[in-house]
């Protein structure tokens, strides 16, 4: 197979939120960018988000930067990064002003500012009471965001190219990253994508589990193609199950909703998490809402003939506030729950979300690994933003309307820093590596020649359902060990994954056997790094650390404050300190306690 | 609940096999989960992994899976699947070019929406903090900026069929008219002179296909009547 090769300033790997944003500043800086998406930009998973994006413009009740930051540190459980916070909540508004003068249609109060409401873990005074900290588009907030951003590259000129999966990422002798490789659908043909700098802006890999709000696209392709060229992944034990997943369909039910005033109900009709938060209530943190979700449904009190799930009501506000507040909601809860909000309660369960970990950057995005005793030494070219990074300012556990603003900021921050990088000479175009392609033509050309193999879709439903019985809400020191295994197991059955279209026009199922392997190596980071964690923290609980007096909630900050790094070269596992210490001298650390709502 | 067996007549082509298209009659077995037509295209994919279609959300908001459905333009993840009479015809979006199977060239209705330059303008120098607009200024956008972009209408609509090259089509249409309804837009002029020309807006004839098959129940016909409108009042 001949493999084209193109020359470019930079490379950007997806076209969600932190791609896009990324994409902005090179454009607008004159480089010679290329962004590479496998699906067109506005269909990236950025466009599902609903409820907000977190920015401390105080436009309805006071608020700053403070506040948020030690919300943010204490929804993380401690293990986000306090440089990298502070870094994120001292920029928020900055970003999202930015996207209202790129034409972003926010909500409006009536002073004619951005509409903000309340959300999860987000507090005044330091935890003291709920703040209307979320900037929203009504419930459509990353739609109206992806399609802001979008139409702001087209008037910047940016070269997209649509419907190109990237393959793998390409190092040269000295760890640099020189580029990617990338196949095109419609052609399948593959090609090499040469550039000065390489930004990963991929998203998440929710697909691993069976039960997930997230898109069919969010298969890890960033954090895989990272695994496969030897850089560590962060923290993957750590993923978000969001409470409020329409129970048997998986789509997201909005945190806005509970901001708007929506209450979680049990069987009896209790609103129980006044039994589990007293201050916060149903605007708890979602790890906490979550397993108190689970607590109630595995006590018996969870509703329906199955007993398997709560109610979300918001049969109290009025009709007219669920119109212009949640509409797109009520649209979801009747196309896949069957119900109307407006007359019956949703039934919701908790269901994959987020994934908090991923490829471990700082808060300029540069991806940063071990090397020469030096924890955070930058890999030279490589860059990477959004939900494949790990910056880290989520940490444990990621506070809503935080992953909205991580890629504006991050995005724009991995931008501004190759901006810098290129103009400055740091980084030049190295000469690419001879064999650059061929890791992936082997990939690609296992697939064509394999036979007597399983398909795509049992082996991606055997690491689906390994996932959710072995690194679910509750963890299970037991079923951790068992799951460990198995996930290995599943991990050699897709090796030999066949496919039967051979086709080289627009084939989805090599799409999806080159995407499963992606997944893969998410899956077995976090069952790895979920199994050696002996401790509780965020999202990540575990029967065998339950809440006592030496270990509150079961965190234990002797051994267990520190970030995971897994390496898939040899399955093995480092760690790597938590920066306690924010970038500035305005703020002091915000000392370690225990997590409470 | 006992199991469910769908059956289609499914459009099938690839380029790299077939020397034409062709109807396939294919049936597959629902497990009890299933209930929209993108489930059981999910499910019809894990038997013959040739099947070729674009989906990605399965909510309704990304635009990906839209396909002519017994003859109707819609997405597969919003249409329930026990409603649909069978066999349950599918066929790619009607007026496109086929690449294969369901999937189809866009890059017509792409060209189309960049036409009428899909962003804000607005010259003056940015406050510090955002710039206002009343909450009623803002409804003004509500109908027109929730567009997700599937081309279910404009590949629905005769006008686009006959003229894909010069008529916008009316998702770009409804994209012309966010900006134009949008107080901090300050390129009314340019928009509305942009628009001006035998075909790219007025060969819009109010036919409603497009209100009728717009899955976010969106009105493109109205929002170009209300450009028609604007042009007027700037003649007189």
């Amino acid at each position: 197979m001949t493999v084209a090769k193109r020359t470019f300033d930079a490379v950007i790997v997806g076209a969600g939120g932190a791609g896009l944003r990324a994409a902005l500043q090179l454009s607008e800086a004159g480089l010679k960018t290329a962004v590479l998406t496998k699906v067109f930009p506005t269909r990236s998973h950025t466009v599902a988000a609903q409820g907000g994006v977190a920015a401390s413009l105080g436009n309805s009740t006071e608020d700053n930067w403070h506040w948020h930051m030690y919300d943010t540190v204490k929804g993380s459980d401690w293990l986000g990064d306090q440089d990298a916070i502070e870094f994120m909540c001292r920029k928020a508004n900055e970003v999202v002003v930015e996207l209202e003068h790129y034409g972003m249609p926010f909500d409006r109060t009536d002073n004619g500012k951005i509409y903000q409401r309340p959300f999860g873990g987000h507090s005044q005074n330091y935890g003291q009471s709920p703040v209307s900290r979320s900037c929203a588009a009504a419930d459509r907030t990353g739609h109206a965001m992806l399609h802001a951003l979008y139409q702001r590259n087209v008037r910047a000129n940016t070269q997209f190219f649509v419907e190109w999966i990237a393959l793998d990422l390409i190092r040269d002798q000295d760890g640099d990253v020189v580029g990617v490789t990338a196949l095109e659908l419609e052609t399948g043909e593959v090609s090499i994508f040469h550039a000065k700098a390489t930004i990963f802006a991929t998203g998440g890999a929710g697909r691993i589990f069976h039960s997930s709000t997230n898109a069919f696209i969010n298969t890890g392709d960033g954090v895989g193609m990272a695994a496969r060229a030897g850089i560590p992944l962060e923290d993957m034990e750590f993923w978000q199950f969001h409470p409020t997943g329409v129970a048997g369909a998986g789509v997201l039910i909005t945190e806005g909703v509970r901001g708007e005033g929506g209450i979680l109900r049990n069987a009896a009709g209790e609103r129980f998490m006044e039994r589990y938060a007293p201050n916060l209530k149903d605007l708890a943190s979602r790890d906490v809402v979550s397993r108190s979700m689970v607590t109630e449904i595995n006590e018996g009190r969870g509703c329906g003939p199955d007993k398997d799930h709560v109610l979300l009501d918001i049969t109290h506000l009025s009709p007219e506030t669920i119109m212009k507040r949640l509409p797109g909601i009520r649209e979801i809860s009747i196309q896949f729950a069957g119900v109307d909000p407006i007359k019956a309660p949703i039934p919701v369960v908790p269901t994959c979300h987020y994934q908090m970990g991923g490829i471990p950057t700082n808060y300029k995005g540069q991806v940063v690994v071990p090397k020469d005793g030096e924890p955070n030494a930058p890999v030279v070219g490589f860059y990477a933003a959004g939900e494949c990074a790990c910056a880290s300012v989520h940490g444990a556990n990621r506070l809503g309307t935080n992953s909205l603003l991580d890629l504006l900021v991050f995005g724009k921050s991995a931008g501004e820093s190759v901006v810098e990088d290129i103009q400055s000479g740091n980084l030049s175009l190295k000469p690419l590596p001879a064999d650059a392609a061929d890791a992936s033509l082997a990939r690609i050309s296992r697939l064509e020649n394999q036979t007597g193999g399983e398909s795509v879709a049992e082996v991606g439903n055997a690491m689906r359902r390994t996932m959710q019985k072995h690194a679910g809400v509750f963890r299970f020191n037991t079923l951790l060990k068992e799951g460990v295994t198995a996930i290995l197991d599943v991990a050699e059955r897709s090796k030999r994954t066949e496919i039967k279209d051979k086709s080289k026009v627009w084939n989805t199922a090599r799409m999806e056997a080159l995407e499963l392997d992606n997944l893969i190596e998410v899956a077995k980071a976090t069952m790895v790094s979920a199994e050696a964690r002996k401790e509780s923290r965020g999202a990540h609980v575990r029967d065998d650390a339950p809440d006592t007096a030496e270990f509150p909630n079961g965190r234990n900050d002797n051994e267990w404050l520190k970030h995971t790094l897994w390496y898939r070269e040899g399955n093995r596992l480092d760690y790597k300190p938590v920066t306690m210490k924010p970038l500035s001298h305005d703020v002091e650390p915000i000392a370690l306690a225990k997590r409470t709502y | 609940m006992s199991k469910r067996t769908v059956h289609f007549k499914m459009y099938r082509y690839d380029p790299d096999r077939d020397e034409k298209p062709y109807m396939q009659d294919i049936s597959v077995e629902l497990e009890e989960s299933d209930k929209k037509l993108l489930d059981a295209l999910v499910r019809l994919k894990a038997k013959d992994d040739s099947l070729s279609f674009r989906r990605s959300c399965r909510e309704g908001v990304c635009g990906s899976d839209a396909m002519n459905i017994n003859g109707k333009n819609g997405l597969a993840c919003l249409t329930d699947i026990d409603t649909l009479a069978q066999p349950v015809v599918l066929r790619p979006l009607p007026g496109l070019p086929v690449i294969r199977d369901l999937i189809v060239d866009m890059t017509q209705f792409f060209k189309q929406y960049h036409s009428i330059k899909p962003y804000l303008v607005n010259n003056t120098p940015p406050p510090d903090r955002e710039r206002l607009q009343s909450p009623e200024e803002r409804e003004e956008l509500n109908g027109l900026y929730e567009c997700i972009l599937c081309a279910c209408c404009s590949t629905s609509c005769p006008s686009f069929w006959w003229n894909p090259d010069k008529f916008v089509g009316p998702a770009g249409l409804l994209a012309a008219y966010r900006f134009l309804a949008d107080t901090r837009d300050e390129a009314t002029t340019e928009r509305l002179d942009n628009l001006e020309d035998p075909y790219r807006l007025f060969r819009c004839h109010s036919i409603m296909n497009c209100v009728d098959v717009c899955p976010k129940s969106l009105n493109p016909t109205r929002a170009i009547g209300k450009i028609k409108d604007m042009m007027v009042s700037r003649a007189v």
